[in-house]
């Protein structure tokens, strides 16, 4: 490869488009939040984290997105295996299919589990004629169903992400587990489990990171008594015109984030070095 | 190797899981009734009908097709270049490039939409179209970086060289010998690009203004004081664009193969 200038040229344009447009404005937000009285101060963030009702929003924010990312391991971990193991045709129509939902709009996905989760939702309907409870229950607009409308939304993710390392994962290896006499549990959790780690850390990250800050999901399935990080930003800077506050939780947003990717491709990189030592 | 029947019976649940919500919403399009029901009664394109006739979907639509191919576009004018630099040449603070284009993918989309209209729509006085131009291009390109980079990584260097050492120079190879190898890559980019803008919600809801909404947004907003089998037809037009551009790029990727 030949050393020249014409990088400089080639990586202008985005760079510039970046800078301009993503970093300047998220500094012009960040930086001010440390000098709301022209000295630095962290009376905003105080303020944040000592209002009940603001750190209550974050720690749901925290408890959906774990929730989720749980579910969608335990679903896809024997999903994907199963699916890895299929014939390379076979394989190609089930990532296809998981492929699907994730081009429909989230605004799609979402209005579809309204319909299923009202009062006088498909499942209440169900439920109520089949007599196995007396009248429809509370199901939309609650924290359980933000967690099913976001296990709906990032579960293709975390299978796709599994089936990419699992059908590397030759099948000698369980065959060997099996003839030395292990169980086929005992084989999946010793054996096949840490050797997916990497795919569900990667898809984890996809899933945490998703669910934290995603909008119309827990708009639609929440509603105001279930407010989220996201959501509270947007009531924050767009219907109270309290730019403020929004820029602190922009900031607390983009540092959550940031230490959860980090952790995770943390935990990733020690169990590679683990397994290397192996 | 053997399977298990217990993995069989999950793959069932979770593709039904996947898919059951997104046949309800098809089948309660069709309904005669004037709400969303279970099953749903008799047959009609009513609602359909009204999709065609409700004039806040049709501007919503328009708005976000020609927004998201503009964003799409210079998307891939930027990010072109950008993978091809990092893909072929060695410099300082090349890695650092790597992650700034990644970096649109890692920060919530919610705050670069809220950042957005401090920034272009308050402080600059710019149009909405203008801010929902330059978001949508940010929060695309990582997938035109990628994407493309992905293809030219693909592409054997030695072919370029070649071509260098009977005297072309370098920007004729790139557009006779580069550009015609990663063009399945291109057009998955431009794909991908595009649906992920057009789905856009959490930058666009920041940048709107009165009639001036993205499809999405408009959605949502209908669905807030209607709750008609309206927005099931809708969906039910909208997922079929999506199945299309996905049988459009499982296409290119079998022809590139």
């Amino acid at each position: 490869m030949k050393k020249n200038g014409w990088y400089y040229l080639l990586i202008f344009p985005g760079l510039l488009l970046l800078a301009l447009f993503l970093m300047i404005p998220l500094l012009r937000i960040i930086i001010p939040t440390f000098f709301p009285n022209g000295t630095f101060s962290l009376e905003l963030y105080r303020s944040f984290i000592s209002n009940k009702f603001y750190l209550g929003i974050f720690f749901r924010t925290i408890r959906i997105s774990v929730l989720t990312c749980l579910i969608c391991i335990v679903l896809a971990v024997p999903v994907s295996f199963y699916i890895s193991r299929m014939r390379a045709a076979k394989k190609g129509l089930m990532i296809a299919l998981a492929t699907f939902p994730l081009l429909t709009n989230t605004v799609v996905r979402a209005f579809a589990w309204t319909t299923i989760l009202g009062k006088t939702g498909i499942l209440n309907t169900m439920l109520v004629s089949s007599g196995l409870i007396p009248e429809p229950v509370q199901l939309l607009y609650t924290e359980g169903a933000i967690i099913v409308g976001s296990v709906y939304l990032f579960l293709p993710i975390m299978l796709i992400s599994l089936v990419g390392v699992m059908e590397n994962i030759s099948d000698e290896i369980q065959e060997a587990a099996l003839s030395l006499g292990a169980n086929r549990l005992v084989t999946f959790i010793r054996i096949i489990i840490p050797l997916s780690m990497p795919g569900i850390i990667v898809g984890s990250v996809l899933v945490f990171a998703g669910t934290a800050s995603a909008y119309s999901t827990p708009l639609m399935l929440g509603g105001n008594r279930n407010m989220v990080m996201s959501t509270l930003i947007y009531q924050q800077a767009m219907l109270l015109g309290n730019w403020n506050s929004a820029s602190v939780i922009a900031a607390l947003m983009i540092v959550t984030s940031y230490v959860v990717v980090n952790v995770l491709n943390w935990i990733a990189a020690k169990l590679n070095k683990a397994e290397a030592r192996e | 190797m053997k399977k298990s029947k217990f993995q069989l019976l999950m793959v069932i649940l979770v593709y039904f899981f996947i898919f059951a919500p997104l046949l309800l919403i098809a089948m309660t399009s069709f309904t005669e009734e004037s709400y969303i029901s279970f099953p749903p009664h008799g047959f009609s394109l009513r609602w359909y009908e009204k999709v065609f006739n409700t004039k806040s979907f049709l501007d919503s639509f328009k708005l976000s097709f020609t927004i998201s191919i503009g964003a799409t576009l210079i998307a891939l004018l930027v990010g072109i270049p950008g993978a091809y630099a990092v893909s072929r040449f060695q410099f300082k603070g090349k890695r650092l490039i790597k992650d700034l284009f990644f970096s649109p993918n890692l920060i919530p989309q919610v705050v670069v939409g809220f950042a957005l209209f401090t920034f272009i729509i308050v402080r600059l006085r710019l149009n909405v179209s203008v801010a929902l131009l330059t978001g949508l291009t940010v929060s695309v390109v990582t997938y035109a970086f990628r994407t493309v980079g992905a293809g030219i990584d693909r592409f054997d260097y030695s072919i370029e060289e070649a071509a260098m050492s009977l005297g072309a120079n370098r920007v004729t190879v790139f557009f006779k010998i580069v550009l015609p190898n990663i063009s399945s890559a291109i057009l998955s980019a431009f794909l991908l690009a595009f649906i992920n803008a057009f789905n856009n919600v959490p930058l666009t809801i920041f940048l709107s203004a009165p009639g001036m909404v993205t499809l999405p947004v408009a959605m949502m907003n209908y669905i807030e004081y209607n709750y008609d089998p309206t927005v099931s037809a809708l969906s039910v037009l909208l997922m079929i664009m999506s199945l299309l551009i996905m049988l459009i790029s499982e296409k290119i990727v079998r022809s590139g193969k």
